[in-house]
């Protein structure tokens, strides 16, 4: 079963302005998905109307095979939505945010009170819970939020943006329960501007651009198109010349570093063995850019 | 579905509200009337003498407790249902499977709870002054809530389209109060000239008032059916438009 199904999505604001022209997207059941695209590429107004946040202008939205439309409470039940901004009363304390929001969805007091007390534990907020939420840090109120989305178990997770503005070590604690969520068997849909977290966590893509998907794959097919990378090797010896080096394209970044184009068919060896011969020792390699970033770059220009 | 835990969600959450901020929300009205009681009742009163066979301060009693459910199940409504759509957590009720006649009734009901919470505050005071009789307690407990309903529906509505914190002030401070003074809490409507008889008829609350005086002291210059059909009418009014705006999205969606 799909856990969202998009036919001809098309949404015309009110100034006129276009976001989505006819939109087709298929979220399949237990999928880790990124929806990428540039900004005011319409991943807000799309994410919006699935989460009936915005008003759609015409098309077919279903989620887990229930009418967004016709079968409204049953659709809406089955989606958890952590948006791009704060969005959840300052005024409250943490546990009475998810509390009220089990609540919202008709969950029972005795029931409500096990799974806040639940999505606290596993986002590491059940120490806060009688905190006001304001006063929480930008990390524990990004948790917040997903807590508050998980309160009701949803069988679709939006993840909009969800790391924004945080830092690495809790970008990555957050990576990883958003992995633990997954393999538990909540779909869940990434949009996200931090390509590596694409890459890392998601298993299919698409892209989208001026209010259509312009690009659909498995993250696997769609990295394999990648034909040249770029790679930076710092060097131990200081040069004021790049080297020639057969096969490849070689730029000097500074004197202790090299910016090296490598096509995929050629490989590194031979790079590694023609600095070798030229008495050139390679202390470290990585790449210039993301994969996935370049890819994008080429996909939206 | 099971939409009443979603309801009394939505309630709880406003009384717990109210009664957090309690020194901004049910302590003013109980400072303000108890002074009203004392300079307009007590010694202004003392001189003005009956007013339709009525002491001054009795005459009084009814229209001060009915001003402040207006005011306060008004602006608990607006207040409220705004800094939801300002702070954004509106969003948290449109993503649930929350349908709009829901999220109407549980805000409005808030907005009843405080006006009769507050009323009952200021009825309590103005029997340190005065023992009202209440003569018809079925007729004033009907235009008691029903007075709180509509003022809160009217708040809904005022917050559905504020814009800013200035919008929620306007109706407040140039609409009701002058209606609220204007509609016989201080005067009987025979004590004005002819003209000013019949402009009167056109303010609502002037009803309200009048209703409510009924109930408790006997003492109408309007008929009573006539009130109550006008409050009713005015809150099915009421709910239908606000039902019509949430199902269009109006201030709360793109």
């Amino acid at each position: 079963m799909k856990a969202l199904s998009i036919q001809n999505l098309k949404k015309t604001y009110n100034n006129g302005f276009e976001a989505l022209k006819g939109l087709d997207l298929d979220v399949e059941n237990g999928d880790f998905f990124a929806l990428l695209g540039p900004n005011g590429a319409g991943k807000s107004t799309l994410i919006g109307i699935i989460s009936s946040l915005v008003t759609k202008s015409s098309g077919e939205v279903s989620i887990f095979g229930y009418d967004l439309q016709k079968d409204s409470a049953k659709a809406k039940s089955c989606i958890g939505l952590v948006p791009q901004e704060i969005n959840f009363n300052q005024f409250e304390t943490v546990k009475n945010v998810v509390l009220n929001q089990a609540g919202f969805y008709g969950m029972p007091r005795k029931q409500a009170l096990i799974q806040t007390e639940r999505c606290l534990r596993q986002m590491d907020l059940w120490e806060k819970r009688d905190t006001v939420s304001r006063r929480l840090s930008g990390g524990m109120k990004r948790r917040l939020m997903i807590a508050r989305a998980m309160v009701h178990q949803p069988r679709l997770l939006i993840l909009d943006e969800p790391t924004a503005g945080v830092d690495i070590e809790i970008r990555r604690s957050m990576w990883q329960m958003m992995e633990e969520v997954n393999r538990q068997g909540t779909t869940i849909i990434l949009t996200t501007h931090y390509l590596e977290e694409a890459e890392s966590l998601c298993r299919n893509i698409a892209i989208i651009n001026h209010g259509q998907i312009i690009e659909k794959s498995t993250m696997q097919n769609l990295l394999s198109r990648i034909q040249t990378e770029q790679f930076v090797l710092d060097i131990d010896q200081a040069l004021t010349v790049a080297p020639v080096i057969d096969g490849y394209s070689v730029e000097l970044v500074d004197s202790h570093s090299l910016n090296v184009a490598v096509e995929k068919t050629h490989g590194l060896n031979p790079l590694f063995q023609q600095l070798s011969e030229q008495g050139i020792k390679v202390l470290s390699l990585k790449n210039k850019s993301n994969r996935l970033e370049q890819l994008f770059i080429d996909l939206v220009q | 579905m099971n939409y009443s835990i979603a309801f009394t969600t939505i309630l709880f959450k406003e009384i717990r509200r109210f009664t957090r901020i309690w020194p901004q929300t049910l302590l003013p009205p109980a400072i303000t009337t108890a002074l009203y009681f004392l300079i307009f009742g007590k010694l202004i009163g003392d001189r003005i003498g009956d007013v339709n066979g009525q002491t001054y301060m009795d005459y009084i009693v009814p229209g001060i407790i009915l001003m402040s459910v207006i005011s306060h199940s008004y602006s608990n409504v607006v207040s409220s249902f705004y800094s939801t759509k300002f702070q954004r957590h509106i969003e948290e009720l449109l993503v649930a499977p929350v349908p709009n006649w829901v999220i109407l009734a549980g805000y409005v009901s808030g907005g009843i709870a405080r006006g009769v919470l507050v009323g009952c505050v200021v009825a309590g005071i103005s029997t340190f002054f005065t023992d009202i009789p209440v003569l018809h307690w079925q007729i004033a407990l009907l235009v008691f809530v029903l007075t709180a309903t509509l003022f809160a529906l009217a708040g809904f509505i005022n917050a559905v389209f504020a814009d800013s914190f200035d919008d929620i002030s306007i109706i407040p401070n140039f609409v009701l109060t002058p209606l609220s003074y204007l509609g016989g809490v201080f005067y009987s409507t025979s004590m004005l000239p002819e003209i000013w008889q019949t402009i009167a008829l056109g303010n609502p609350i002037l009803y309200m008032i009048n209703a409510f005086r009924y109930g408790l002291i006997g003492v109408s210059d309007i008929n009573i059916e006539t009130a109550l059909i006008m409050i009713v009418f005015f809150i099915v009014l009421l709910i239908l438009t606000a039902l019509f705006l949430l199902h269009k999205g109006t201030g709360i969606k793109n």
